[in-house]
């Protein structure tokens, strides 16, 4: 029993969990619009863009969240540009635009490699994270979860219907800047904790799972955002036993949770559609269903 | 009643001494990968009315739309709402626009009340809380479309008719004293459809001014007061009566639409002149009677001479 309590005894173990639980419910946050757009992968586009920034940061001994900040939002402008400028898809600009990010950071790594630790900002390692790396991660996550509190009603619009968002005279390209530049924050934020592969997951399942559950958007809000901070608190709690990445576990505990909504939720699981599916059949007559 | 209603707004969003007008001046409009959309595009529109914005797919209607809602910069001319550029009069609320069913996403996590409240954000305060105001307005709006026993569904269970009265609903609980209608009866059923245009006249009747896009020529003499023929640029505009003719809408539907003519002996025993005309896209057909040399009005359905 002792042993199950152990992690609250190291300061460095208190520090992931709640650092972790408050990136989690941050991310979340944003899943449920992400989600709803399917603008899903930009998210994972965003955290690979970041890395360049990161790893230039680290070199010159900036904060690594101005880097990282720096080169999120000059990789969505210039998706932006590449995108209006020519034919191409958007899902063609960002799969070129975020790989050649990605390449920079990797570039910039290895020509310094004893500044910068790559396999951190790729994997990410939450339970060795500084004092200082770690406020500026708490200072993100609240910024940002502040905004999204105020704002979340004009972003539901936006993403709702553009057309009526700006008819009632909403400034909607400069709210579509304002979540795009949240997103680049959040990521950022959780790099530190699951690294650039798993951001993905961070972003997307906890609304994905939400999104099962419920038809009003508040509510989806509530429950992706609990879902996001409780595996984040568990998920960093548990890799202190297993001894695993924290991101590995984290994120496998988020898979879990939808797996288990996608078949057992009351009204979109799978096992609910067919037992709909077969009320349907015995209510109907006989007569009918052969004609 | 559309005057005591402005007052209970908070902060008098809307000044009472505003009417409707919509006026299109010379507007031009290209885009960026240099298609011309529209070219020296002219009308003025004024008071409570309802205008039917008919035109071919491409001929230029939705880039009409996107123009009067200030989507996209016109490369000449002017746009003025109530004698207010667009921008300004969005930001007071001037202008609702009910959207084409494919353009709404209907797997949104929202209810029917939910959207019928959106109608109300412009008019809330910063962190948009719905005041007891707000409330009573999309109850009012839910009861005239006759949705109320639906407000707790989430959209995408309506049907077709259904999702459109929503909208409509959305429209009437912001209350704008424009409202653009992008093909308000696709896929709607003909109750639905005389239930839309009821609701249509009552709102001109308080005032509102109402540009409707279609492509359902039949429908517009039952309900457009006025109309606007677009073929890249605005062909005619004026009473429906004067302008929805024969000869204009051959101009601005070209080939596209069926032509059926019925004179001589195909149509009457005797030595009657006249002759019978009816253009068609495949919905409801318009129908016009007499010889081609008089400018003739299309016909209405019965009973609503009238109105």
């Amino acid at each position: 029993m002792m042993e199950l309590l152990s992690p609250f005894t190291y300061d460095y173990m208190l520090k992931a969990m709640w650092v972790s639980a408050l990136v989690g419910g941050t991310c979340a946050f944003l899943s449920a619009f992400l989600m709803l757009k399917g603008w899903s992968l930009m998210g994972d586009a965003l955290a690979h863009c970041v890395v360049p920034g990161v790893a230039g940061a680290y070199l010159l001994g900036f904060p690594f969240a101005a880097g990282a900040f720096i080169a999120g939002l000059l990789a969505a402008l210039g998706m932006a540009f590449v995108r209006s400028q020519t034919r191409l898809r958007e899902d063609t600009v960002i799969g070129l635009v975020f790989t050649s990010f990605f390449a920079a950071g990797l570039l910039i790594a290895s020509l310094n490699p004893v500044s910068v630790n790559i396999q951190s900002i790729v994997l990410g390692n939450i339970l060795a994270i500084s004092d200082e790396d770690a406020i500026q991660v708490v200072i993100i996550s609240v910024v940002t979860l502040g905004i999204l509190l105020v704002k979340w009603k004009d972003l539901m619009l936006v993403f709702f219907d553009e057309t009526h968002a700006r008819s009632i005279g909403l400034n909607v390209n400069g709210l579509k800047v304002l979540f795009f530049t949240l997103l680049s924050a959040a990521v950022v934020a959780a790099l530190q904790t699951v690294g650039a592969c798993l951001v993905i997951a961070m972003v997307v399942t906890p609304g994905a799972t939400a999104y099962l559950l419920t038809d009003r958007f508040p509510r989806l809000l509530a429950i992706a955002v609990a879902i996001g901070a409780g595996t984040s608190f568990i998920g960093a709690y548990l890799s202190y036993f297993l001894d695993g990445a924290t991101g590995g576990v984290l994120v496998t505990l988020q898979t879990l949770i939808f797996l288990a909504t996608f078949f057992f939720a009351p009204r979109y699981g799978v096992l609910a559609t067919r037992r709909k599916a077969a009320a349907a059949v015995v209510a109907t007559p006989v007569a009918d269903r052969l004609s | 009643m559309t005057s005591s209603r402005r007052e209970t707004e908070k902060g008098g969003a809307v000044s009472p001494e505003l009417t409707a007008s919509l006026s299109v001046r010379g507007v031009a409009v290209t885009y960026p990968n240099g298609t011309v959309a529209l070219t020296d595009a002219s009308f003025e529109l004024g008071g409570g009315t309802i205008c039917g914005l008919v035109g071919v797919n491409g001929s230029g209607k939705s880039t009409l739309f996107k123009a009067i809602m200030g989507f996209v910069a016109p490369a000449a001319g002017e746009i003025e709402i109530a004698g207010l550029s667009p921008r300004a009069a969005q930001k007071r609320n001037l202008v609702a626009y009910v959207p084409q069913a494919e353009d709404v996403d209907w797997s949104f996590p929202v209810l029917v009340e939910d959207v019928v409240m959106m109608g109300r954000y412009g008019r809330m305060g910063f962190m948009r809380r719905p005041s007891p105001n707000d409330r009573r307005m999309v109850d009012e709006a839910l009861d005239r479309v006759g949705m109320a026993a639906y407000r707790t569904r989430q959209i995408g269970e309506l049907s077709g008719g259904q999702r459109k009265r929503v909208f409509l609903a959305r429209a009437l609980a912001q209350d704008g004293l424009i409202i653009l209608l992008d093909e308000p009866f696709t896929g709607v059923d003909v109750q639905t459809e005389s239930a839309i245009i009821d609701l249509l006249r009552e709102l001109k009747a308080q005032g509102h001014l109402m540009l409707v896009s279609t492509h359902n020529l039949g429908s517009v003499p039952d309900f457009c007061d006025q109309v606007v023929l677009v073929m890249r640029t605005v062909l005619a505009a004026g009473p429906t009566a004067t302008t929805f003719t024969q000869a204009n809408l051959e101009q601005a539907f070209g080939g596209v639409l069926r032509h059926f003519r019925l004179d001589g002996h195909a149509l009457h025993q005797d030595d009657d002149r006249r002759s019978v005309t009816v253009l068609t896209d495949d919905e409801r057909p318009v129908v016009f009677y007499g010889s081609v040399a008089e400018r003739d009005e299309p016909l209405k359905r019965k009973g609503e001479e009238g109105s």
